[in-house]
């Protein structure tokens, strides 16, 4: 009998962490403080600054959703993750999002159990030689030596794309970008492979980065964005729609310098009116209040102003907004209607 | 007082489980024993269950689908297109690859060490224990990724062989260092090769042989035949004369800078020199110990015995000293292929494809199935940590001391 109950204690014990698990706001507003992945440092993306605090494209996105649903920008603890350790962490609830560029897949998306709540950049994957080397196209590397972060994406269409044009490499695979730099630089390997936007990250941190350039050829789409774990869609819905607040504000024209103005009454645009809460209560639909959005974006400002600030042409990573600007100007990025 | 002597057998009542010494210890190892299997138990169906919660659910179905992703070195056919199975299969040789690499270095820098550490001369004795105690007292890993940083930052890059002005030249012609590894002449067996080897492992056999028979005449007649170059004789005599008579099937294929890097030969690459080196260097310290330790078993009277008998100090290392250290330094010794063998996981540090890297690196992050790669590797290790100290042991008991 005794044991039956041991059993039976034990059970509930363990059903009651599975639900516990399930909401996953209830944890964070206990908390106080929203875990976050990042990349373990990729300048631009997420790095700590010269104080230790972590700053980039990706981090404006944790900073935005604690913003939202905390008040409370810097109530993020940022938990770096390598390549290998990002989905072990999201799925075991380490964090309660990952923002830490990794593409949406297929298989990502349904067999492994995430949630991708938006593409935060179009990527594709690219390759980075030295001038000197005095190739020209990606189809000339055949029999070069690869450096290739193992445990993602890029590993498989560098796979693909050397076997679709028959020509062979030598992978070297890496843990870190860190050490992909290092062996790069050192010429263990003739070219470094990893997203474009992470090549030019790379490069901008080099001694003479016009040594180098990043060849044509995009072998990959590689859309990035933030995830979540399967099976909580409250809390998917609050990454989701914190991250297309900052597009649609950027669509809006709302920027940090006048949100502040636009917050204070309701004014002509009632789109404008129900993301910053003046209108409606939008706020209340995914259990949080009326000026979540407004302090998202007041957290650091529009998708723009983050891309322009972290990784845009005025930065040592001078990235085009290409694919990345907003659908009225030729890019793709396009927030469903506020409604 | 007789009825004391001579229990009733029959009456066994359950309170005898505990009151009774006899059947004490038994009752309270069985309930240790249930208590263990039921936490067990539980552990399991909690793991079942909470993957059941997250939607997911144990099998290794995907061992079978295709791998999607490249290995460098392939002792195996490989290619991206194989199975995930097939790619741990790649990885589980690499393991034994530096393993044994490993093993094989470490002995031999560890008994070096182990003896000249006790050697007379106070500056080879000194620097002895220098290395011992340096090597020893730094994580192997520090040292995998000291090599492998030495490796690629002072070699030269194959770009640099380029040219007729070239910063870098290859040795002999034939042995390129460069820091993506090192490339040496490869052989390439063409008809008739076969003979060649079987007549080199005939050889081998007869140097046995002679030995055996050498041994036997000095026990029977006292006659001391020369040991060492008739044994080189044998071993190499026939073997090259086999060669030439058969036209030189056996040739080289030597490296040649094409394209970005160096074609042909053999490439032995920079991450299984670093880790292959760091290995042995490092577990050759403590094998130094556990050789000093042996020898130093072995009385003093020994030696002295052994001495007065007329012996070389050669002889007396090689006929007394060392069959009787093995005893002792035998069974330590297998704990430490053990732990080269264990700590070959620490490949991914510098890019070795090992079992680590496929099953445990890529394989598992690219289908997400941690639970079932973690297993096998557990398995993995197990099994040839298990197959290891077998075979040690099958060793250890033909040189332990024969009591009779």
């Amino acid at each position: 009998m005794k044991k039956t109950v041991f059993l039976g204690a034990l059970t509930v014990a363990g059903l009651a962490a599975g639900a516990s698990a399930a909401a996953t706001l209830d944890d964070v507003k206990a908390r106080g403080k929203l875990n976050c992945g990042v990349t373990t440092g990729l300048v631009g993306f997420a790095a700590p600054d010269a104080n230790g605090v972590w700053e980039g494209f990706d981090v404006a996105v944790c900073r935005a959703v604690a913003a939202a649903v905390l008040s409370d920008a810097n109530a993020v603890e940022f938990v770096p993750t390598t390549g290998k350790t990002r989905f072990t962490a999201l799925a075991s609830g380490e964090i309660d999002m990952l923002a830490r560029n990794t593409t949406w897949t297929f298989s990502r998306d349904t067999d492994l159990k995430f949630d991708f709540v938006g593409v935060n950049y179009y990527d594709g994957q690219g390759f980075l030689v030295p001038k000197s080397l005095g190739v020209s196209s990606a189809k000339e590397l055949d029999g070069a030596t690869v450096c290739i972060q193992t445990g993602t994406t890029t590993e498989l269409n560098l796979a693909d794309f050397f076997r679709a044009n028959n020509i062979s490499y030598e992978p070297v695979p890496i843990e870190t970008n860190a050490e992909g730099q290092q062996q790069y630089l050192a010429g263990a390997c003739d070219t470094y492979t990893t997203d474009a936007s992470g090549l030019a990250s790379t490069r901008a941190a080099f001694e003479s980065p016009t040594d180098h350039v990043i060849l044509p050829e995009i072998i990959s789409k590689e859309p990035l964005g933030p995830l979540v774990r399967h099976g909580d869609n409250d809390w998917a819905d609050i990454v989701r729609w914190t991250f297309y607040a900052l597009v649609a504000a950027e669509e809006m024209g709302i920027t940090s310098a006048n949100i502040g103005e636009l917050s204070a009454a309701a004014g002509d645009n009632p789109e404008i009116n129900r993301i910053l809460g003046t209108e409606g209560d939008l706020g209340a639909m995914i259990g949080l209040d009326n000026e979540w959005a407004k302090r998202a974006i007041a957290a650091s400002g529009n998708y723009g102003e983050i891309f322009e600030k972290n990784i845009g042409e005025k930065t040592p990573i001078g990235l085009a907004r290409g694919l990345n600007a907003q659908w009225t100007q030729g890019g793709i990025m396009y927030a469903p209607p506020f409604r | 007082m007789t009825t004391m002597t001579d229990p009733p057998k029959a009456s066994f009542q359950l309170s005898m489980l505990i009151y009774d010494t006899r059947y004490r210890s038994y009752t309270f190892q069985f309930i240790a024993l249930m208590l263990l299997l039921l936490l067990l138990g539980y552990l399991g169906a909690n793991l079942v269950s909470n993957l059941a919660a997250q939607g997911q659910n144990i099998s290794f179905g995907f061992l079978s689908d295709p791998a999607g992703y490249d290995i460098n070195q392939r002792p195996i056919e490989y290619d991206s297109q194989s199975s995930h199975m097939r790619a741990s299969v790649v990885g589980v040789i690499n393991t034994l690859i530096v393993a044994v690499l490993g093993c094989a270095t470490a002995t031999l820098f560890g008994v070096t060490a182990g003896i000249l550490r006790l050697s007379p001369n106070w500056l080879v004795r000194k620097l002895m224990a220098v290395y011992v105690e340096a090597f020893r007292n730094v994580p192997v890993l520090i040292w995998i990724l000291i090599i492998a940083t030495i490796m690629t930052a002072s070699m030269p890059s194959p770009n640099q062989f380029r040219g007729d002005n070239a910063d870098a030249s290859m040795l002999l012609d034939a042995f390129a260092f460069t820091n993506r590894g090192v490339y040496v002449p490869a052989p390439v067996w063409g008809a008739g090769s076969l003979v060649v080897v079987l007549t080199f492992l005939a050889s081998i056999a007869g140097v046995f042989y002679y030995r055996r028979y050498a041994t036997k005449l000095l026990y029977d007649t006292g006659r001391l035949l020369p040991m060492g170059w008739p044994s080189l004789v044998i071993l190499f005599v026939p073997t090259i004369l086999i060669f030439f008579v058969l036209g030189q099937p056996i040739t080289l294929d030597y490296p040649a800078l094409k394209g970005f890097n160096f074609d042909g030969g053999l490439h032995i690459r920079g991450s299984l020199i670093a880790l292959w080196f760091a290995l042995a260097i490092y577990t050759g310290a403590f094998i130094a110990e556990n050789v000093r330790a042996g020898i130093q078993a072995v009385s003093k009277g020994q030696t002295e015995a052994a001495a007065s008998l007329g012996l070389r100090p050669k002889r007396i290392m090689n006929l007394v000293i060392l069959p009787q250290a093995l005893r002792v330094i035998i069974p330590p010794l297998i704990s430490q292929y053990l732990n080269l063998t264990k700590n070959s996981s620490l490949a991914i540090a510098v890019g070795y494809m090992d079992v680590t890297g496929t099953l445990g690196g890529i394989t598992l992050n690219q289908t997400g199935r941690a639970i079932e790669c973690v297993l096998m590797l557990m398995l993995f290790y197990l099994t040839i940590s298990l197959a290891i100290s077998a075979v040690m042991n099958v060793y250890n008991n033909t040189i332990k001391l024969k009591e009779r």
